[in-house]
């Protein structure tokens, strides 16, 4: 059998090159996607423990679904925001979306 | 604990489920009334938020210590229900200040923000990691709509883009740290984290990991450094009854859940998060107080100061105590009031003015006295002062602060309010001593708006003067924790 490590090391990686994503892509729907790579990860992660961990209920698996659900949501509202923001901007680069700054 | 439904679980849930009968109603009248009988969907959501804290005082007051319900879910405690208050008044508050403007007259704009008020009483009252993740989501994600809903207005769909982009974040660095908990202890339920940590069932290094990985996702709800920089933007360009909400119970929030997860799970912990929380509070209120004297926008200055107010709020919980708690949760109460106010009265002016510059709210006390006594009020209260209700609540947390030991970071407070009380008078100068531009117009507002902000003001002064009896509610919900 795989070891747990090498689940988590794979999901590690993978958390944080979404979080790399977030931080470093200009455009906004690059950064959604970066975001649900973020929580894909976290998926991987639950699910692993789930299948090695001491948990003899369905706790992990309620948490995964349930982490579906939300980001998909999450992943809504935030294309029907990129849409409002390409009608204001006509534009979808993070760069010159920026009104708001002191 | 039985399968069945019985009525103490019925109970235990009852501003929520009144909260779902609200939405459907809301709804429902949004449909039906067409032109200017719009404008009652305001008056239905606050008058039933009203309705819902009066039932919820009189029936859903727990009968025992620390009860579980819902298949361990839930709390159902006073520490639940007095936050639960708590939010359901700021959004009632919020609905009644709405209700004069556009987006006032749509139904969707009371749904978000009575599916917010649902997620926000289930994060105060949650038990169980998954129940905090999925109430923790349900506040935020209506939160990120409100915060775009004028679509029509760049600044406002930036503002709703760059919540939604923050907010998600860290959110996901929060459920990162969430799973690394279940993953290392295979448990979700935070009373039995509590054992696992202290059995060493849970490895110390990743205890500290997913300690900070959670405080992460609760520092940005909060607005604490170093996640505060998203406040300004957003309260900036979100319309500005949203950003009270945002500032306020938003925040409440994210206290509620920060005190249960700190005091339940890691209260083995307590030395290390108690100087790590000390920290952020040192830093989230000088770095708030002292970029909001270089403010000119008005909101931005209450984004910075409210930023600044989250940091004396932390000081509280860092005395990691029942008398530190208490104190906090008065704050808090105080703190939505007050900041409601203050949001309210510059959202009434602001907009009948169409600026939010300070500069355009020279001599506001002689083309609008009454408006410019209740920001007078709010401001003071802001600032401290007695016998506003901000004093006495400065007072409880800078105490609770000398007792847990916290000594340097009650001097850091100190110092800190008199920067705050400088950038106040700063904006009350304008106010007051100020003289308005040449011909400009005597102003008048919507009467049912300024009435709510005069009792408002009231109570803040009530607050400060006889604040015995709420002070009692804030350490009875804060004896919950210990």
């Amino acid at each position: 059998m795989i070891p747990l490590a090498w689940y988590l090391i794979f999901a590690a990686a993978v958390f944080s090159i979404g979080l790399y994503g977030v931080l470093a892509r200009k455009n906004i729907v690059a950064i959604l996607m970066s975001i649900e790579l973020m929580l894909t990860a976290i998926n991987i992660n639950l699910i692993a423990f789930w299948r090695y961990s001491l948990d003899q209920g369905l706790a992990g698996q309620v948490f995964t679904i349930i982490v579906f659900a939300v980001s998909a949501s999450e992943v809504a509202v935030g294309l029907a925001l990129v849409i409002s923001i390409y009608r204001r901007f006509k534009e979808i680069s993070a760069e010159d979306i920026n009104l708001l700054k002191w | 604990m039985s399968n069945l439904i019985d009525q103490t679980m019925i109970i235990a849930i009852l501003p929520e489920i009144g909260l779902v009968v609200l939405i459907g109603l809301v709804l429902l009248f949004g449909g039906i009334w067409k032109g200017k009988r719009l404008k009652g969907l305001g008056w239905l959501t606050a008058a039933g938020l009203g309705v819902l804290i009066v039932l919820s005082l009189v029936f859903a007051g727990p009968q025992a210590e620390n009860q579980l319900v819902w298949g361990n879910m839930l709390h159902h405690d006073w520490y639940g229900l007095v936050f639960r208050l708590i939010f359901m008044l700021g959004a009632a508050i919020t609905a009644i200040i709405a209700m004069e403007y556009d987006y006032g007259q749509k139904s969707e704009f009371y749904i978000l923000l009575l599916t917010s008020t649902l997620g926000m009483n289930l994060m105060a009252s949650a038990a169980d990691l998954i129940m905090l993740y999925l109430a923790f989501e349900t506040a935020s994600i209506p939160l990120y709509v409100l915060a775009g809903f004028l679509k029509r207005e760049k600044s406002s769909v930036e503002a709703g883009f760059k919540y939604l982009l923050f907010g998600a974040m860290s959110s996901a660095l929060m459920l990162f740290g969430f799973s690394l908990i279940y993953g290392f202890t295979g448990m979700t339920n935070l009373a039995d984290l509590a054992q696992a940590v202290v059995q060493g069932v849970f490895p110390p290094s990743a205890v500290l990991v997913s300690l900070l990985l959670v405080l992460i996702g609760f520092s940005f709800k909060i607005s604490a450094f170093p996640f505060h920089f998203w406040a300004p933007d957003i309260y900036q360009g979100a319309a500005t009854p949203i950003s009270g909400f945002l500032s306020t119970a938003s925040k409440a929030a994210g206290f509620s859940v920060l005190l249960r997860v700190m005091f339940v799970v890691y209260p083995s912990l307590t030395g290390q998060w108690q100087l790590i929380l000390g920290i952020i509070s040192g830093l989230t209120m000088t770095v708030g107080n002292i970029i909001a004297l270089t403010q000119k926008d008005l909101k931005r200055l209450l984004a910075y100061s409210s930023i600044a107010h989250a940091g004396y709020i932390l000081i509280g919980i860092s005395a990691a105590s029942a008398f530190g708690v208490g104190s906090a949760v008065f704050y808090i109460g105080t703190y939505l009031l007050t900041n409601l106010t203050a949001f309210g009265a510059v959202a009434l002016a602001g907009e009948k003015t169409g600026s939010f510059a300070v500069d355009d709210f020279d001599g506001l006390s002689r083309r609008s006295p009454g408006l410019a006594l209740i920001m007078l009020v709010s401001l003071l209260s802001l600032a401290g002062m007695p016998p506003f209700g901000g004093f006495i609540a400065k007072v409880l947390v800078f105490a609770a602060g000398v007792r847990g030991g916290m000594l340097w970071l009650v001097a850091v407070g100190a110092l800190n309010s008199i920067i705050g009380l400088f950038y106040y008078l700063i904006v009350l100068k304008h106010v007051y001593l100020y003289l308005p531009q040449e011909g400009a117009p005597k102003l008048t507002f919507p009467k049912p708006a300024v009435a709510t902000l005069a009792l408002l003001s009231l109570g803040i002064i009530v607050i400060g003067t006889l604040f015995s009896p709420w002070y009692h509610w804030a350490l009875n919900a804060a004896q919950n924790l210990f």
